[in-house]
């Protein structure tokens, strides 16, 4: 018999447009011991399955309209708030995303780590406070923390993301739960965190011989650890089966489409780059932030780009990839001048633009332009479409009031939006749209050289495989320059021509794209490329080990 | 792809703005609130021309009545009529109240904007005057000035308004900061639009929410305010009137005539309520997080 | 802790300055000396009096040798009550509004953050509306309002309590305290209810219930500390605002404490007395937001380690 059976889980929400179906008729099962990965992209209703088990959704909104969830041949759906606290974090136990924020920021994580054993509903089972520390630092010591003793009484905001989330699932795992829900626990985390702490999972799940559900959008993430996976899409299971069925031999049109959607292998397109005279040079480029959070008696600076050079060719697509903290972000609004650099300079075909003052730059800025990475935030909220793409051109005296009209539609067109948007607000579109508009707003001014900035990192990964091809496409029919930062490996190998590695304000290696993935220099970037997560259930298994 | 654009309609998008207004429209309490401002406001612009009776018009046979339908909310000791004299109480504290909001809007956007922006040593001295300020106490300076300059109306205006201007700066400055690190104002930057611009077309229009929200909200605080120091003896002087002024002599005659003390108490409460229910909704109505999706 | 508390405590010093000065200017600004109310007094009588009370020197020789007293804790006689100085009528009047202040903070505290918790629990139900639609009322209500209205009802009609003095007949100190304290319970009441909603809506308090805590675990050892942010904040004005407050309750109820002493001083034009309870306040109220600055450190463990330096 399965440890968990669900069957015809139906979920409505009540929202402001009425009712909304979340999940509709989902059924699945899992054994003792496996691990389940319920993939899908945001809204497809993943998270809601497994919370409804848990009682965890707000009732208001949500209504559990039909189904039964069997654990262990009880109802988990219509069990009685007190037996369902029994069941939370004893029996079931879950792990969440964002470890930042999933922890008490004023409770110790000692003191919350021994909750579930001192407070356990069962009082049989309750341990002293002497015995459950034992236990809790012996757990810290298993999860990888270091020096488990002494942090026990230590905050969270003292840990790293990667450390918090180990602190979770020592957390989830003290009571010696049979099932353990993991709701997107690595995507808030570092590639190479995120490799780790899938490491750890696998590792826990076969000594502790505990059930897992693993929550994820990325197909990568999940190919390594899963046994059997089901695939979800606007609140339905479009298919469900064993890992390498659903890898290698899927017949479902939307398991495919999100496959295909993963960039996976080289650059097709040729590279354009220009040899001569690159367009961009960057010279010695420091920016230092001074550090106003900690106590310091001397000054302490955050060196976010710490003595940088490169070059960008004219017509190449450069890209940087780097980890959170790298200082890539900094890098590129620093070349664009939108950061205040503290030394260095930065050459635009020819001219250093540091010589310049705001008022000499303006027309230096119609030429090189950004992609920001949140399509929400990088839009006025208060001005339509036709506002917001029109703006540069009128500005910038690009078109006058008789020939705005016609260019606004033109720029939509380049970015595939329906010229019946044009009078609408941000909030009413999606965000793979938004992120549209904020492309054209990028091209309106015909800018030689565009600096997006992790264009696709907030994207499903079905919409973010439309817009690098988008990206493509204007790039080629514009003959731009562009500097492609990402957090993303696979993304980056896929748009790039050549490839910049940064690490804490440094420039780590540089090559092109396919000569970096086939023989890496440095330690650096062989441990990124080691970390990388791939769609291929085989590979995965032979890079997570053997355990 | 053309020709299907060039076919189809161009849709109305809805932007925040009447989207806060569709949702304002739900909260009964708040258009409630925002009913009794405008009647408030209606009836004090005309009062001089609706009132039934006089101001100054006593009636001394009568003395002090209960409610009757001569005189519907009763008369004074002096056989005023206690309905004429709410309402002129109003038309003064209400003026108080615009005013006074207005200076405190005046300055605090001015000083908020302007030390959000500028940011820096210019930001840190500004909200450090804003510090200092906030811990002082207040309510006995303005006790002092109402002394020692005399109880003149305009001085008044300034020395409430002087007080509440401390809130809306540093929600401006606040909103204001948090704009500047917005993506879309960093685009504009990056579009080479002037500075002037950016205020103009990204930050203003996105400031006005939170404004809008703490001016309703600073009327009734103002209001109150005024009441107080009326009440003291210290703020709208006779032969003028306002509700605190009313209240105060409510209270020298309540166990006789309770009426002269609960009319104008109501009118003062009711008002009050009305405008706080009114800043609440437009606070609902207004806050960005509900709007998104 | 101890070197934010010393800096802190210097960073004062200028802004007592600044209103020692401000309030001292202000007052002698005034048109008409303290002694011009009485028009019974004879002008060579009144030159004798300023003399004797050092107003015929220059302002700023004045100023310096206030100044000089102050320093010494001295805050010279009271030109109104002869024979008494400042110092004498401010402890005379200090111990009925420091209790009357404290008992309001108290109902203040315990009524409004009950309220705000309990509205809390349960949004959007009646148990939300009902507390904060008396709170809502409480607001409304300036204490001018409620003070003579609850004595109109319980210390006339119903004659169940006294309605004024203080610590002369039991049961006095009830109404006082309850008109002083019921307007900020309101602003708590919101504030504690705003605070629990924001913070109840956290991810930590979900991770709270799936570890399968009870309910009164996760209000209480979780949820509290982070929602009760906004009322700790609220502490310094709301201090500053009982002081303001008192002027009207201790009137209304004849309570012979430093409000109502105060506000006499002002109508009087006893200079001294003006000046010496303005410094007064100022400390105290200074003083107080130190206290609650430093207690809303303290609750947030990243900001208690950076004030309290390097572990």
């Amino acid at each position: 018999m399965a440890l968990l059976e669900v069957n015809g889980l139906t979920i409505y929400f009540h929202t402001r447009n009425g009712l909304v179906k979340a999940v509709d008729d989902v059924s699945f099962a899992v054994d003792a011991g496996e691990t389940l990965a319920i993939v899908g992209e945001s809204g497809s209703g993943k998270s809601v399955t497994c919370y409804s088990l848990l009682d965890l959704l707000p009732k208001p909104p949500a209504v559990i309209e039909a189904g039964t969830a069997l654990f262990d041949g009880e109802d988990l759906l219509t069990c009685h708030p007190a037996r369902m606290r029994e069941i939370r974090g004893s029996d079931i136990a879950v792990i969440f995303q964002d470890p930042m924020t999933s922890l008490n920021p004023f409770i110790s994580i000692g003191e919350q780590l021994i909750e579930p054993l001192i407070y356990h509903q069962n009082k049989t089972q309750r341990k002293d406070r002497k015995t459950a520390r034992k236990m809790a630092i012996d757990l810290l010591d298993e999860v990888g923390i270091i020096n488990p003793e002494a942090r026990f009484d230590c905050y969270p905001h003292e840990f790293s993301g990667g450390m918090r989330q180990r602190v979770m699932i020592a957390m989830a795992l003290i009571n010696q739960p049979g099932l353990l829900i993991c709701d997107e626990p690595t995507t808030a985390l570092d590639v190479t965190i995120q490799a780790q702490i899938l490491e750890l999972i696998k590792k826990l799940q076969k000594t502790r011989d505990v059930a897992v559900i693993f929550i994820s959008h990325d197909l990568g993430v999940v190919a390594g650890i899963a046994d059997k996976v089901m695939v979800m899409c606007d609140g339905t299971v479009r298919e469900a089966g064993d890992t390498a069925q659903i890898f290698y031999h899927s017949e479902n049109d939307y398991t495919k489409k999100l496959l295909a959607a993963i960039p996976e292998g080289a650059k097709v397109q040729p590279n354009r780059a220009e040899k001569h005279k690159p367009l961009v040079e960057v010279s010695h480029l420091k920016t230092y932030f001074s550090d106003s959070s900690k106590a310091s008696d001397g000054k302490q600076f955050i060196k976010a780009v710490d003595d940088v050079s490169l070059n960008i060719q004219r017509g190449e697509i450069l890209g940087l990839v780097g980890e959170s903290g790298s200082g890539k972000s900094t890098l590129g609004r620093s070349i664009l001048q939108l950061a205040p650099t503290t030394s260095g300079t930065v050459i635009f075909d020819g001219t250093v633009l540091g010589d310049l003052s705001p008022k000499q730059l303006v027309p230096w800025r119609r030429r090189m332009q950004m992609i920001f990475q949140d399509p929400y935030a990088s839009l006025n909220p208060r001005m339509t479409v036709y506002e917001t793409l029109s703006e540069p051109l009128l500005y910038h005296g690009l078109a006058n009031s008789n020939t705005i009209d016609q260019q606004v539609r033109q720029l939509m067109d380049d970015v595939g939006l329906a010229h019946s948007q044009m009078r609408k607000y941000p909030h009413e579109f999606s965000g793979g749209q938004r992120q549209r508009i904020a492309i054209g707003r990028a091209i309106a001014t015909r800018p030689e050289l565009i600096i997006a900035d992790e264009p696709v990192s907030a994207l499903d990964v079905t919409i973010q495989a439309q817009i690098l091809d988008l990206i493509l496409a204007l790039v080629e029919r514009h003959n731009l320059t562009m500097l492609f930062i990402s957090h993303d490996l696979s993304v980056v190998r896929y748009i790039s021509d050549r490839v910049m590695v940064m690490n804490k304000g440094v420039i780590v290696e540089s090559a092109e794209t396919e000569t970096l993935w086939a023989n890496p220099q440095q330690e650096y970037t062989r441990q990124l490329l080691k970390a990388i997560p791939l769609a291929d259930p085989k590979q995965e298994r032979m890079r997570i080990g053997n355990i | 792809m053309v020709a299907d654009n060039l076919q189809q309609q161009e849709e109305c998008g809805t932007s925040l703005w009447q989207d806060a207004w569709v949702k304002l429209s739900k909260n009964y309490l708040a258009l409630f609130g925002l009913g009794i401002l405008c009647l408030l406001t209606v009836v004090s612009l005309l009062t001089p021309w609706i009132a039934p009776y006089g101001y100054e018009e006593q009636n001394l046979l009568l003395g002090a009545t209960g409610p009757s339908l001569d005189h519907w909310l009763g008369t004074d000791i002096f056989g005023r009529d206690m309905l004429t004299r709410i309402m002129y109480g109003g038309r003064v504290s209400l003026t108080v109240g615009f005013i006074a909001t207005a200076v405190a809007l005046l300055i605090g956007v001015l000083w908020g904007a302007i030390a959000g922006f500028v940011g820096g040593r210019t930001d840190a001295v500004m909200m450090r005057i804003v510090d200092i300020m906030y811990a002082l106490p207040f309510m006995i300076f303005i006790v002092l000035l109402m002394v020692v300059f005399g109880r003149n109306i305009l001085l008044l205006f300034l020395a409430i308004g002087a007080v509440e201007w401390l809130t809306m700066a540093r929600i401006v400055r606040s909103q204001v900061m948090a704009l500047r690190k917005q993506e879309f104002v960093e685009a504009a930057h990056s579009l080479g639009l002037s500075e002037w611009t950016i205020i103009r077309r990204h930050i203003i229009p996105n400031t006005l929410g939170p404004v809008i929200v703490y001016t309703t909200l600073t009327i009734p605080s103002v209001m109150l305010l005024e009441a107080f120091l009326s009440f003291l003896g210290l703020g709208i002087q006779p032969p003028q009137s306002s509700w605190g002024l009313l209240i105060n002599y409510g209270v020298e005659t309540m166990e006789e005539y309770p009426w002269l003390l609960i009319f104008p108490g109501i009118a003062l409460s009711l008002t009050l309520f009305a405008l706080n229910f009114l800043g609440d909704g437009l606070r609902d109505a207004l806050d960005p997080r509900t709007a998104k999706d | 802790m101890l070197r934010f508390a010393l800096n802190r405590l210097l960073q004062a010093i200028p802004v007592l300055l600044i209103v020692i000065s401000a309030t001292f200017l202000l007052v002698h600004s005034a048109p008409g000396g303290p002694f011009s109310a009485d028009k019974a007094v004879p002008p060579e009588v009144i030159k004798a009096l300023e003399a004797q009370y050092n107003l015929d020197q220059p302002l700023w020789q004045q100023y310096v040798s206030y100044l000089g007293d102050v320093l010494r804790g001295d805050f010279g006689p009271s030109f109104k009550y002869s024979g008494r100085t400042v110092n004498e009528l401010i402890a005379a009047g200090l111990p009925a509004t420091a209790e009357l202040a404290l008992y309001a903070m108290l109902v203040a505290l315990v009524i409004g953050i009950s309220a705000g918790v309990v509205a809390a629990m349960r949004p959007n139900s009646m148990q939300d509306y009902l507390p904060m639609s008396a709170a809502m009322l409480g607001i409304c209500m300036p204490s001018f309002l409620l003070g003579p209205l609850l004595v109109l009802v319980f210390g006339i009609h119903l004659e169940w309590l006294p309605v004024s003095g203080w610590g002369d007949i039991p049961g006095d100190k009830i109404m006082p305290s309850i008109t002083l304290g019921t307007g900020y319970a309101a602003y708590i009441a919101r504030l504690s209810r705003g605070g629990m909603l924001e913070v109840l809506s956290q991810d930590y308090i979900r991770t709270a219930r799936a570890k399968g805590l009870s309910e009164r675990s996760i209000i209480f050892k979780h949820a509290l500390r982070g929602g009760l942010i906004p009322v700790v904040a609220f502490l310094g004005p709301a201090f500053a605002g009982l002081l303001g407050g008192s002027f009207v309750v201790e009137t209304i109820f004849q309570i012979p404490g430093l409000g109502r002493f105060y506000v006499q001083a002002a109508f009087n034009r006893d200079y001294t007395m003006i000046l010496g309870m303005t410094i007064f306040f100022a400390t105290l109220i200074i003083f107080f937001n130190l206290l609650s600055d430093m207690l809303a450190i303290w609750l947030n463990p990243k900001l208690r380690q950076q004030a309290g330096g390097n572990n």
